[in-house]
């Protein structure tokens, strides 16, 4: 260190700003606080996956099989085979720059290398080079270069500061869709077992009892039931939900995440309040499954094979337990795998019924095929055909802004069911600037299994631009609650909040509905799903 | 006239130098983008970071109170300490305002005592920014070590319901 120290007349000379280089003679520098740390062998070997031994991605030596680059050759080769959109988006890119400064990791990092447009340009590099005649005869002068460790490293590191939000795919002319590069990126990563425990453990679990946190169904009841004892006391009403009946009108799976973590946990209050209600006022029969007890799918960070293992629950426990068709709760890439990939994955679910809601005649025709229909969706009808009794004015306390999760916007287009519902259940609403907003929303900056905590700086820089749109609606509008439709966004909103944005709470839709549902027979309420004073019960509360 | 009639006069070509200064700290790619795009939302670390330049040369023109000093400072150091930057590099960019004064308000504009006092409240700038990015960087260790208990698993735990895969 004291040799390092620089004389006085040095200092004067010292250039504030780094040097200058091409992006590929700029060597990856793996940075505390920006990468999650190594998967648990454990977790690999009881996935079948290749390559479970212990490693440290700062250390020299990743512990690799000694043939990798024929592995990741062949691996690259075989998935160009078998996916035409890779194939294209290896080819197709101008290099226009459109995507350039989209990503909110570049945003906020200010890393170039996580411009979108070079993020793809790694796996590109390697793919002239390997696969292309141009990179064969021009090596670097075509852009290739041959895969070496530090390249490997590089994807390693780059790959997973992506969070496969779609973003960039928005600008680009070619609707080249750089979340698809990074997952098939990391599915190669996958094949040197080169995952992140964030995912690789939660994916175990999941194989293992059906939620990413390896609650057993026993336990998932018994949080059910902790949950039923907090609506009794906050309203009167003993709520009694069903777990794996058969011939139920409705399934319902949700994010784990909403069963075991703060603020999820008060939307979970949330979906038992409203089934109470559907089932009271209309006879609707809706059953939980402590078998699918995981909407999330993990799997899908990891590769194909392994997010179509995961997916394959929802529709065995349908089949076994026959409802009409399956309703899903708030989550984000859980409806990615939904609307993209399962009803040609595990499909076709030709055993349910095309969703109708029969409270109000509604047919569900986007869910006609995978039958699966987002609680969104399904509320808004419901408010729509005014179903539901409700009283917006308890949430008065509450000034809402939206934030559309990347997956639900970009992924499936919905952006107005929700909105429509909050605006529904809440009198103070506000909108945060539009270019942050529905399809260009800002991610969370934790999703795709970034939501450890070792990786905090990482996940800052990810939720800077998120977060700065908040901040301004709450400078503005005195803006006090973030609602989301999403179990990552709850899981990882809320530090972002306290970093950037103190005094914004993190909200789930259907929290804010269950506030504001007028059950039958209820007691007077006095505080909202969280304990917290309704407006003009502060005096009560005491 | 005086040094501080001098720096309102200035104020434009010396707010420019320094936000591009700070903006230089970052690589060339980067730095283009972040001095182009004036969307605040499209490009918070640029904008947010002018924004405070602008408001820290106005205060040091207008009775340095250090509250708004602290919040004129607070956005830039913020995103600067989760930035790839040492300490030392996240906050060098206060003391260049030195520099940039001296180049643009000529010698015989300027009183050396009003410079030194200048330069002394530069000074009192820069330590402000060390408190801040010190405060950054705790809330950050505190969010690594404490945000998992504080939301996760805190009923499960307790239930002692959590089983590990590798756990029989
Ligand atoms: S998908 Fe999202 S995180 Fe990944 S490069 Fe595009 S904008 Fe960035
Ligand atoms: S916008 Fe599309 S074509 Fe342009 S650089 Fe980005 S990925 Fe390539």
């Amino acid at each position: 260190m004291a040799d390092e120290t620089p004389k006085a007349e040095e200092l004067i000379q010292i250039d504030h700003r780094p040097p200058a280089k091409q992006w590929m003679d700029v060597p990856v520098n793996i940075r505390k606080g920006m990468y999650c740390y190594a998967s648990n062998p454990k977790s690999v070997e009881y996935l079948g996956l290749p390559n479970a031994r212990p490693w440290n991605p700062i250390e020299e030596d990743w512990k690799l099989p000694e043939n990798w680059q024929q592995i990741l050759h062949e691996g690259f080769k075989e998935r160009l085979e078998k996916f035409r959109s890779i194939k294209v988006f290896m080819d197709i890119c101008v290099r226009c720059g459109a995507c350039a400064d989209k990503c909110h990791f570049f945003i906020g990092t200010g890393d170039p290398k996580n411009m979108p447009v070079l993020r793809a340009e790694l796996l590109r590099s390697v793919y002239r080079n390997d696969f292309t005649l141009m990179g064969k005869l021009l090596g670097r002068y075509a852009g290739a270069r041959p895969m070496t460790i530090d390249v490997l490293k590089e994807w390693w590191y780059y790959l997973f500061q992506c969070t496969e939000c779609r973003r960039c795919s928005v600008f680009c002319p070619y609707g080249i869709d750089t979340a698809e590069i990074t997952m098939f990126g990391r599915e190669l990563l996958n094949l040197l077992g080169l995952n992140i425990d964030w995912i690789a453990t939660p994916v175990a679990n999941c194989y293992r009892t059906g939620n990413h946190l390896g609650i057993q169904p026993h336990a998932f009841k018994d949080m059910i039931d902790f949950f039923c004892d907090d609506i009794e006391e906050i309203t009167g009403i003993r709520v009694e939900p069903n777990f794996n009946q058969k011939n139920a009108d409705i399934l319902f799976i949700t994010p784990s995440g909403d069963v075991f973590a703060d603020p999820g946990t008060y939307t979970a209050m949330g979906y038992l309040l409203l089934f109470h209600f559907l089932k009271e006022k209309y006879g609707l029969n809706v059953t939980w499954s402590t078998y699918a007890s995981e909407g999330g799918n993990f799997g899908s960070f990891t590769s194909h094979e392994t997010m179509k293992r995961l997916n394959a629950k929802m529709y065995l426990e349908a089949k076994r337990l026959k409802p009409k068709w399956i309703l899903g709760g708030e989550c984000g890439h859980m409806w990615r795998v939904i609307t993209q990939y399962m009803d040609t994955m595990n499909g076709p679910a030709d055993f349910m019924e095309a969703p109708v809601n029969p409270i109000t005649g509604t047919r569900f025709e986007n869910a006609k095929s995978t039958k699966m229909v987002h609680i969104a969706e399904f509320l808004a009808d419901l408010i729509k055909h005014g179903k539901l009794d409700l009283d917006p004015s308890r949430n008065d306390n509450k000034i809402v802004t939206f934030h559309d999760s990347c997956n639900p916007a970009r992924g499936m287009g919905m952006l107005d069911e929700p909105r429509y519902v909050i605006k529904s259940v809440a009198n103070h609403f506000f909108e945060m600037p539009a270019n942050t907003i529905r399809e260009q929303t800002f991610c969370c900056g934790s999703g795709s299994g970034l939501n450890a905590g070792e990786n905090m700086e990482e996940r800052m820089a990810g939720a800077l631009p998120r977060s700065n749109a908040v901040k301004y609606v709450h400078e503005k509008h005195g803006v006090n609650m973030l609602a989301c439709v999403c179990a990552i966004d709850r899981a990882a909103l809320p530090a972002a909040m306290d970093y950037w944005v103190p005094g914004v709470d993190v909200t789930g839709m259907t929290e804010l509905v269950a506030n504001a549902l007028i059950m039958p027979g209820e007691q007077e309420r006095t505080t909202d799903l969280r304990g917290e004073p309704l407006p003009g019960m502060e005096e009560a509360d005491e | 006239m005086a040094l501080i009639e001098q720096l309102g006069l200035k104020k434009d070509p010396i707010v420019k130098k320094w936000f591009a200064q700070v903006v230089d700290t970052y690589p060339a790619e980067t730095a283009r983008f972040l001095r182009r795009q004036s969307d605040p939302f499209a490009n918070p670390v640029g904008q947010t970071t002018l924004q405070g330049l602008r408001t820290l040369i106005d205060l040091l023109g207008a009775g340095f109170d250090v509250k708004s000093v602290q919040e004129a400072l607070d956005p830039i150091i913020r995103i600067r300490a989760i930035q790839d930057f040492t300490p030392a590099r996240a906050t060098r960019f206060v003391f260049e305002l030195k520099r940039i004064i001296r180049d643009e308000v000529p010698e015989n504009q300027r009183s050396s005592e009003e410079l030194q006092r200048m330069e002394h409240l530069i000074d009192e700038m820069a330590l402000t920014a060390f408190d801040i990015y010190m405060q950054c960087r705790e809330k950050i260790n505190d969010l690594k070590a404490n945000e998992m208990k504080s939301r996760t698993y805190k009923a499960f735990a307790r239930a002692g319901l959590i089983k590990e895969p590798d756990g029989e």
